[in-house]
């Protein structure tokens, strides 16, 4: 215990460390039966959490994949009308004969989790301290269609930068809370769980924990949450990361979400952003459309997993055709295994249609500057929904620290491509190190 | 006699004969939609107190209830097959449709077409008193010989394994198919995609048209269905009709996302093909009044549309798993929904009060320079052949009335009823 107690050097975080061990080894672990979670009995208190998923539920899972109905063919040779049927039905046989789901509780329960209750609601997080002396705190927030999983590739490497190519002054303290209505977090009850909100509920996370310093990072809506960090700067946050910047200048982002003309005077790179923006505001939004103003009409999601699944495997054109060759056998980014333990997880928490709420609640523009002025890092991955430009990107964060384009990956980066992203983090952030932590 | 639900395999000799057909639904299938219904598993309750966030909880439990333990699940067949109904293939695809000719010797020819999420059930309650007034309060001079096809990727026409079915070659089958029963003049009606339909029809103008009818007018003058797409303020005064139409359309395209998806990823809707109650709940939010009218009428006021009414039309497209291919309609069509088409023959307009949008008379005017018919009525939404069946067959007779100086077309085709 000596050296725990050197280690961390603060004292909320030692007795939350105290508490975590001795729940761990004495206390009943929580099950996660549907996310119904008792609300925690003292304020603040942090419970450890381990998932287990009921023998029912997952029968029932099985028999349900098995008994599909699936539609007709669609009638063109590529994506143009939406998930292939050829993939869906790649996707059900593998789901039905390959996948191990029995090994998903394992998955899930390889890394320490928590739950804690923020403003009423039940947070699910993970939570790995690093060994080394001068680990950063790192909070990393999912998106949509995604969870804890999308960031589980990653937490060895930053947690224990040694073993991965990495020095020990590269180290992070890891923490990664599953969004309200998300995996094995609460479903709000009432409206005002936005970005904005979730967003507080995070920094007191991390307060929560002990941390006086802490770092964020985020794509998709951990983008958005990580940006209304940064707008909300609290002492305690030293500086974001995103993979997903919100930098597009209003007028260019209007002329691309109302088809208007390509505004004159663009550089290559800023042409290439405002095609790609126009692109998935044509024809790749109305999902986020559809849930931000209908989300209980997607009822079908909660009652067919595969309906599910092909819903979810959507999110983006560059992503769904990565996926759809992992499906048929290629290696990819994400593999059909990666696809579906995010998928089957959705499906036992019955998370379809409350993660879907979030875009009702959200009244922020997803691509626009947030007025962020803290430090922030940006990383630019290629597939990404648009590219930000460098030039976009000074502009929307006049306190920008770091910028750089990497070779490989998509909109799910720190899944698809862990180890040029674990890169990114280190490079992205290594000049704060001093002030952080000693 | 074919007897077929979804795949209607074409005959060995003439697939442009016009084959009598029989609707009858596999034992297997009605007993895995009730299980289906009855092992629904729900999302949790909305986190608002009203309709705001789609079809509520209470309404989507209401409808899997009623479905699993009331429904009738024999009759919707029985309904079916009352009336006379054929197959022809047309362009290449099997098309359905109902036909019912009148006894009165000059009744005029009607195609008839359903929209989304519809189907020949939506106007099944208007037949008998359109081709049979007499004994329906009206005169034998108001007679019609009745069509009504089931658009591609609905019902019991095919599917397209192609693209290109869109509104405007669906206008041109409809007019094959009037034809191909003999009929050398008719009238169309529509609404919802009936009408973009309809409208095609009367952009096409075949000799034949000599007039149609619409309940869902595309009337909207340019820069107002823009402004309204776009929450755009309106750029000058204009009157108070007006106004209230573009305020109707403002909000309606707030709220048919379901719109635009269909439009750009109908087939990642695959959940629809697998769900009958998520399927049922999708399509009960197609617009704002229509699914307050649905859920009066599971909370036991019905007014209109009765729940039987309702599950017939979603057994129907689910018996038939056409969810995700009527839904490329959608994908298919390149047409603005509300704005005019360059129509010149005569056009009959009714405005029902809770229709997507009120059109004024003036946008009418405009729209069809040939405008013989304009009404608003006091009661009816976007589905009135469904709602007011009695209201719209007088719609129907008077709107129409003025067309009829035509005599009836040479028979030379006919079909034992």
């Amino acid at each position: 215990m000596k050296t725990i107690t050197e280690k961390i050097g603060c004292k909320m975080a030692f007795r939350h460390r105290l508490i975590q061990l001795l729940l761990l080894l004495a206390a009943p672990i929580c099950m996660a039966q549907n996310t119904a979670l008792a609300a925690s009995a003292v304020s603040g208190e942090i419970r450890p959490f381990k998932v287990s998923f009921s023998k029912a539920d997952l029968d029932d899972l099985r028999h349900r994949i098995k008994s599909t109905k699936l539609p007709e063919k669609e009638t063109v040779n590529d994506f143009s009308q939406g998930v292939p049927l050829k993939t869906i039905k790649e996707l059900t046989e593998y789901w039905a004969n390959d996948y191990d789901l029995d090994k998903l509780e394992a998955k899930l329960n390889a890394y320490p989790q928590f739950i804690t209750n923020i403003d009423g609601l039940d947070i699910h997080f993970i939570h790995v301290r690093s060994k080394e002396p001068k680990a950063m705190p790192l909070i990393l927030a999912h998106g949509w269609p995604g969870s804890t999983i999308e960031l589980m590739k990653i937490i060895d490497p930053l947690t224990n930068p040694k073993a991965y190519g990495g020095k020990a002054e590269d180290a992070f303290d890891v923490v990664i809370p599953s969004m309200p209505g998300y995996g094995f977090s609460g479903k709000p009850t009432s409206t005002g769980w936005g970005p904005e909100r979730i967003a507080s509920a995070y920094t007191e996370l991390m307060k929560r924990l002990g941390y006086k310093k802490f770092l964020a990072q985020g794509g998709d809506w951990g983008a958005l949450i990580v940006d209304m960090m940064g707008v909300q700067a609290p002492p305690e946050l030293v500086a974001i990361h995103t993979n997903m910047a919100g930098a597009v200048p209003p007028e260019i982002d209007k002329a691309a979400f109302t088809g208007a003309p390509m505004p004159s005077g663009l550089s290559a790179d800023e042409r290439y952003a405002y095609e790609r923006l126009a692109f998935f505001y044509k024809s790749g939004l109305a999902y986020a459309l559809e849930m931000a103003n209908r989300p209980q009409s997607l009822a079908a999601l909660s009652d067919s997993p595969v309906g599910l699944a092909t819903f979810l495997l959507d999110h983006d054109a560059l992503s769904l055709e990565m996926i759809a060759r992992s499906f048929a056998g290629q290696k990819e980014g994400l593999s059909p295994d990666d696809v579906l333990d995010n998928v089957s997880m959705y499906w036992l928490t019955n998370t379809a249609v409350s993660s879907s709420r979030l875009y009702w609640e959200n009244k922020l523009a997803f691509f626009a500057p947030k007025n962020v002025k803290i430090p922030v890092a940006v990383s630019v991955f290629p597939d990404e929904i648009y590219a930000a430009p460098k030039s976009w990107a000074e502009k929307a964060y006049p306190n920008l620290i770091y910028y750089n384009k990497v070779g490989k990956g998509g909109h799910f980066a720190a899944w698809e491509q862990p180890k040029l992203f674990v890169e990114e983090l280190r490079a992205a952030f290594g000049k704060l190190r001093k002030p952080v932590k000693g | 006699m074919r007897t077929a639900q979804t795949t209607i395999v074409p005959t060995v000799d003439d697939p442009q004969a016009i084959r009598p057909f029989e609707v009858q639904f596999l034992q297997n299938d009605l007993d895995d939609l009730r299980q289906r219904v009855t092992a629904t598993r729900f999302p949790e309750k909305e986190t608002v107190d009203d309709n705001s966030q789609g079809i509520p909880l209470k309404t989507v439990k209401a409808i899997a209830k009623y479905w699993a333990n009331d429904y009738d699940f024999g009759k919707l067949q029985r309904k079916l097959n009352a009336y006379p109904q054929f197959v022809t293939e047309i362009g290449g695809l099997d098309i359905h449709f109902i036909h019912v000719r009148a006894k009165e010797r000059n009744a005029l020819p009607i195609i008839i077409t359903h929209g989304w999420p519809g189907s020949v059930l939506h106007q099944m309650k208007i037949i008998c008193a359109l081709a049979n007034p007499t004994s329906y309060g009206g005169k034998a001079e108001d007679a019609f010989d009745v069509i009504i096809p089931s658009i591609p990727g609905f019902g019991f026409s095919g599917k397209p394994n192609a693209t290109g079915w869109n509104p405007t070659r669906i206008a041109s089958a409809w007019i094959e198919l009037m034809k191909r029963l003999g009929y050398d003049r008719f009238v169309a009606q529509g609404g919802d995609w009936g009408a973009l339909i309809t409208e095609q029809i009367g952009v096409l103008a075949p000799p034949e048209l000599i007039g149609l009818h619409t309940n869902m007018p595309a009337a909207v003058p340019a820069y107002i269905d823009r402004a309204a797409a776009f929450g755009e303020a309106l750029p000058s005064e204009i009157p108070s009709e007006e106004r209230q139409a573009y305020e109707d359309l403002a909000f309606v395209y707030k709220r048919v996302y379901y719109a635009h998806y269909m439009a750009s990823r109908p087939q990642t809707l695959a959940a629809l093909a697998d769900s009958p109650v998520g399927m049922a709940a999708f399509m009960a939010d197609f617009d704002a009044r229509g699914l307050e009218l649905i859920q009066r009428a599971f909370d036991g006021v019905e007014e209109g549309i009765s729940r039987d009414d309702l599950l017939d039309n979603f057994s129907l497209f689910w018996l038939t798993n056409t969810a995700v291919s009527a839904g490329r309609i959608y994908w298919e069509n390149k047409l603005p929904y509300f704005s005019p088409k360059g129509i010149e023959v005569p056009v009959a307009v009714s405005v029902f009060p809770d229709e997507l949008y009120r059109c004024p008379k003036s946008w009418a005017e405009v729209a069809y320079p040939n405008l013989i018919h304009y009404n608003k009525l006091e009661k009816g939404g976007h589905f009135p052949a469904w709602e007011q069946p009695e209201i719209f067959v007088d719609e129907l007779r008077n709107a129409l009335r003025k067309l009829r100086t035509t005599k009836r077309s040479h028979e030379n085709y006919s079909i034992t009823i």
